[in-house]
C-alpha cells in the first residue's frame, strides 16, 4: 500500500515536471528542435536539471543494498553500442520531430483533452506491438 | 538564429521535479522511470506482478498534469498543429523506434545519461539530430 502510493505519486511528480518545464507542449518541444527558426533553447534546461537530480540522486543509491520497498534493483544492462540502438534512436527522433511528443509528453497531455493525444498513444502502442509480434525487427 | 520564448528557469525547476521523481520511483521500488520502457511493460507484460507499478505511475504522472492544470485555474494549454495523419505516423515511429532503441527521452535521455552509459549517449545523440533534421525539413524546406 504503501509503495503503491509512493510509486503513484513519483508518477505525479513527473506529470507535474512535465507541465512545469512545459515539454508537454508540442510547439515548445518542436521550437526547441527547430535549431534553424527562432530557436528556443529551454529543453537544454530541463535535460540540466533532470540530469543533475537523477545523476546525485542514483548514486546515493546505488550504495544501498535493495530499496525500501521492493525485493531488488532492476537496471538494463550495460551492452554495447549497436544497430538496433542507432536504428530505433533514430527512427524515433523522426516521429519526436514531425509531432513534438515522446512518450511521457503524450501520456500527461491526456490531461489537456487533446483528440490527438489518443491518436499517438493508440499509434505507438501499434508501434510497439509490431516490434513485438512481427520476428526480426528487435534487431532492425 | 534568434532565440525565442525563451525559459530557462521554469525549463530547469521542471526539469529538477522530473529527476526528483526518477530518484523516488528508484529508491522506492528500484526501478528507472524510462517512460517508454514501462508503457511496453503494460503493452507485454513480461512476467506476472510487473504490472501494478507501472499502471500506477503513468496513471500518477497524468494526474499530476490535471495537477498542475487545476492549480493554474486550466488556463494552461498546449498547441499541437501536426495534422492527425501526421500524429499517427509520428506515434507509430515513436513506438517502433523506442521499442527498436530501448528508450526513449526520459529512458536515454535522463535515466542513462544519470548513469554515466555510452549507450543512452549515443541514442540520444542520434535522435536529437534526427529531430532536429526532421523538423528542419518540415518547417524550412517542405514549409519554406
Amino acid at each position: 500500500m504503501k509503495r503503491s502510493v509512493l510509486v503513484a505519486f513519483s508518477g505525479l511528480l513527473f506529470g507535474f515536471g512535465l507541465c512545469v518545464s512545459q515539454m508537454v507542449n508540442p510547439e515548445k518541444v518542436l521550437g526547441f528542435l527547430d535549431l534553424f527558426g527562432s530557436w528556443d533553447p529551454s529543453l537544454a534546461f530541463v535535460m540540466i536539471g533532470g540530469l543533475g537530480v537523477t545523476a546525485f540522486g542514483l548514486a546515493r543509491i546505488s550504495t544501498w543494498q535493495k530499496p525500501l520497498l521492493a525485493a531488488d534493483f532492476s537496471l538494463p544492462p550495460r551492452s554495447g553500442i549497436d544497430a538496433p540502438l542507432i536504428a530505433g534512436a533514430a527512427i524515433f527522433g523522426a516521429g519526436w520531430g514531425l509531432v513534438g511528443f515522446c512518450p511521457g509528453p503524450a501520456i500527461a497531455s491526456l490531461a489537456y483533452g487533446l483528440e490527438k493525444s489518443w491518436v499517438f498513444l493508440g499509434a505507438m502502442f501499434v508501434g510497439m506491438m509490431a516490434v513485438r509480434l512481427i520476428p526480426g525487427t528487435r534487431s532492425l | 538564429m534568434e532565440i525565442h520564448n525563451f525559459t530557462p528557469w521554469s525549463a530547469l525547476i521542471g526539469g529538477m521535479l522530473i529527476g526528483l521523481s526518477t530518484v523516488l520511483l528508484f529508491a522506492v521500488n528500484g526501478r528507472l522511470a524510462g517512460i517508454s520502457s514501462i508503457v511496453r511493460g503494460v503493452v507485454a507484460p513480461q512476467r506476472p506482478g510487473d504490472l501494478d507499478w507501472r499502471i500506477l505511475f503513468l496513471t500518477g504522472l497524468v494526474f499530476g498534469a490535471f495537477l498542475y492544470r487545476l492549480l493554474n485555474g486550466m488556463n494552461s494549454s498546449i498547441t499541437l498543429e501536426a495534422s492527425l495523419l501526421t500524429v499517427g505516423i509520428g506515434g507509430i515511429l515513436t513506438g517502433v523506434g523506442t521499442a527498436v532503441g530501448n528508450g526513449c527521452t526520459s529512458g536515454h535521455g535522463i535515466c542513462g545519461l544519470a548513469r554515466k552509459s555510452t549507450r543512452s549517449l549515443m541514442a540520444t545523440i542520434t535522435f536529437m539530430v534526427i529531430g532536429g533534421i526532421t523538423v528542419f525539413f518540415l518547417r524550412h524546406v517542405i514549409g519554406a
